[in-house]
């Protein structure tokens, strides 16, 4: 994409504005042939799934490329005490203060909980982390999550791994047009057209994992990815033509400007 | 701390001129049938290619209007409590240097402006000032808030700029809304009318809206006074102040007037007229770019003007108002801030709007919040 097009994020700029993730993947060989198809240069990874101290670690290893940026999250935890320490542990373990806050004690749907989540990013900031929130698509969310510091928000299309799309879109155009942080539409992408609508939109980027990692073929559906979330961008950087809609005949209203 | 100070200090005025004048037809149409409209759009719909199309908007401004705000229009009146000022206004009526009698309304005054306008059925009102803060300060606001809340639901000054803190404090004294219009958002020509006194602070004045939302206020009210600079420019500035405050205090509602230069008694020449045609295109305008904002319109236009605007985006109007500190029952005599043009009684605006399918709403506010 575009060197003016770039996407920042707290002291961070990004030529891609697709982020995927590490879960799900057949194998690390896998994974990583797709991550670099994808040209991503943000990649989530369960704080659940390294072992701290072990530098044989396939995972991590697998990602060791000067582009990528490790966004460790906080998946499994089901409050803002256990969201604080898991981000401690993952500053230690992957050397990062960039977490990407993940609190949902619902084991079915793995739905966010907004309080614990805000309640564990008011306190990642104030101990110094680039916080980025995993949450439903409520637009007064974002704006409380803004105040308290929250580099980007993250609100979900859909359940996550659902692959159902943006069911959320009314709620995420809202948030898109009132924020001042980035907006990163995550969960519930399932295809590229999805990426694409999702850029069209408006959002500043995707986070996309399940599709990837699940599809027959992740290098080839991450490739799609990346070639949907660019021209989403474009379209949305350019415009769209309008929808047609059925004019509707009706008496003047500016007559009188002229009698 | 962040302020829109910063937003403007990216825009060159000359550009955004160019630009919209540089908008086409395509882009006008373009605008008209975007589902989600955005600055450019704004600039397409106010600039001289939308002419054309100004049936259209003002279709659609009507429509959109009617689907957030229904068929109503909420009734407010003025009450200037002080003609006292220590700031030089090239176009205004109470400039320091214009040799008028000086008058701020005293607690038995104010209480007699308000009688009268309770009779006529207000309940929500606004309370105008010069700059005297000697006089006329934060201490005596906040009297005049306190003295008026028995009488009113709902209360608004429009008034010199404030502190935070002194705003926090009318805000615990029953204080709804703030407008603060910035007259424009052109530096220099801000400079050559506002050459004296603390108004001549054109940051100052451009930040009051956002120690205003740190305040936490309901309600604020901006604009630009048409006449001055380019309406064109000052239209877009205002649009781009508007987006800057609703996304930063997202909790607070905005309302935006257009206040068009009117002769006083100072006299002044314009330096870019703004015809009827021009406001009603700004007023669609800003229709279209949010279906949220409220606009308001004062009795500084005429009758015809009035009678056909109610329809078309405008959400909140005065009547019979009187812009001389004591002019409804105190000192009816008294020289005027700028003549007003409607004159017809509030019965007959009612009867009016009732006529025409729009319900006059008195009371749209509860003080006890």
């Amino acid at each position: 994409m575009s060197k003016t097009d770039q996407l920042k994020i707290a002291d961070k700029t990004f030529s891609s504005r697709l982020f995927t993730g590490t879960g799900k993947f057949s194998s690390s060989e896998v994974m990583q042939q797709a991550v670099l198809a994808s040209e991503s240069e943000l990649v989530t990874v369960a704080l659940k799934r390294v072992e701290p101290g072990n530098d044989d670690d396939q995972m991590i290893a697998a990602l060791k490329d000067p582009y990528i940026n490790l966004l460790p999250n906080t998946s499994g935890v089901r409050n803002a005490k256990e969201a604080v320490f898991a981000a401690q542990m993952a500053r230690e373990a992957l050397e990062t203060n960039w977490v990407k806050v993940e609190i949902h004690p619902d084991p079915k749907y793995l739905l966010p909980d907004p309080i614990e989540t805000l309640k564990a990013c008011e306190e990642l900031v104030k101990l110094g982390f680039v916080v980025m929130p995993y949450i439903h698509a409520d637009p007064v969310l974002c704006k409380r999550l803004e105040e308290v510091g929250a580099q980007c928000v993250m609100p979900l299309g859909a359940p996550i791994g659902s692959n159902k799309g943006l069911k959320t879109q009314d709620f995420l155009e809202i948030i898109i047009e009132q924020s001042n942080v980035p907006v990163i539409i995550d969960a519930g992408i399932g295809s590229p057209s999805h990426a694409a609508h999702a850029m069209e939109i408006g959002a500043d980027a995707v986070l996309v994992n399940t599709a990837i990692a699940v599809s027959p073929n992740p290098v080839e559906i991450a490739k799609a990815f990346k070639l949907a979330v660019e021209a989403g961008r474009i379209a949305y950087t350019a415009k769209l033509a309008p929808q047609k809609e059925q004019a509707e005949a009706s008496s003047p209203l500016t007559q009188f400007l002229y009698e | 701390m962040n302020s829109f100070k910063h937003t403007l200090s990216e825009y060159s005025w000359d550009e955004v001129l160019q630009s919209i004048f540089s908008k086409t037809e395509s882009d006008v149409r373009s605008a008209l049938q975007s589902r989600k409209r955005d600055l450019e759009d704004f600039k397409a719909l106010i600039s001289p290619a939308a002419k054309p199309f100004l049936e259209e908007m003002a279709q659609q401004s009507k429509t959109i209007t009617k689907k957030r705000f229904g068929n109503t229009m909420q009734m407010y009146a003025p009450m200037y409590l002080s003609n006292e000022c220590q700031n030089i206004c090239t176009y205004c009526g109470f400039s320091m240097t214009n040799k008028i009698p000086r008058k701020t309304l005293t607690d038995a005054e104010i209480i007699k402006e308000a009688e009268f306008l309770k009779s006529k059925g207000y309940d929500h009102i606004l309370l105008v000032t010069g700059e005297a803060n000697k006089t006329v300060g934060v201490d005596y606001m906040c009297n005049a808030v306190k003295l008026l809340r028995p009488y009113f639901s709902n209360i608004s000054i429009e008034i010199q700029p404030l502190d935070e803190e002194e705003y926090e404090k009318l805000i615990e004294n029953g204080l709804y809304a703030t407008l603060v219009y910035q007259e424009t958002y052109h530096r220099e020509t801000y400079k050559i009318h506002h050459p004296k006194g603390k108004k001549s602070n054109f940051d100052y004045r451009l930040e009051t809206a956002d120690r205003l939302g740190r305040s936490g206020i309901h309600k604020i009210g901006i604009g630009a006074l048409f006449g001055l600079e380019d309406w064109r420019a000052d239209s877009f500035f205002t649009a781009l102040h508007l987006k800057y405050l609703q996304r930063t205090y997202w909790r607070t509602r905005y309302s935006i007037s257009f206040p068009r230069l009117r002769p006083f008694s100072g006299g002044l020449e314009l330096k870019v007229e703004m015809t009827d045609p021009d406001l009603l295109q700004v007023i669609c305008a800003y229709r279209l770019l949010d279906e949220e904002v409220e606009l308001s319109i004062s009795t500084r236009e005429n009758e015809i003007f009035r009678n056909n605007i109610v329809h078309l985006g405008i959400t909140s109007m005065s009547a019979e108002s009187k812009t001389n500190p004591g002019g409804y029952v105190v000192e009816p005599q008294s020289l005027e801030q700028f003549e007003i043009s409607d004159e017809r009684s509030t019965e007959i605006i009612a009867k009016m709007l009732s006529e025409t399918g729009i319900e006059p709403v008195w009371k749209d506010w509860e003080k006890s919040w």
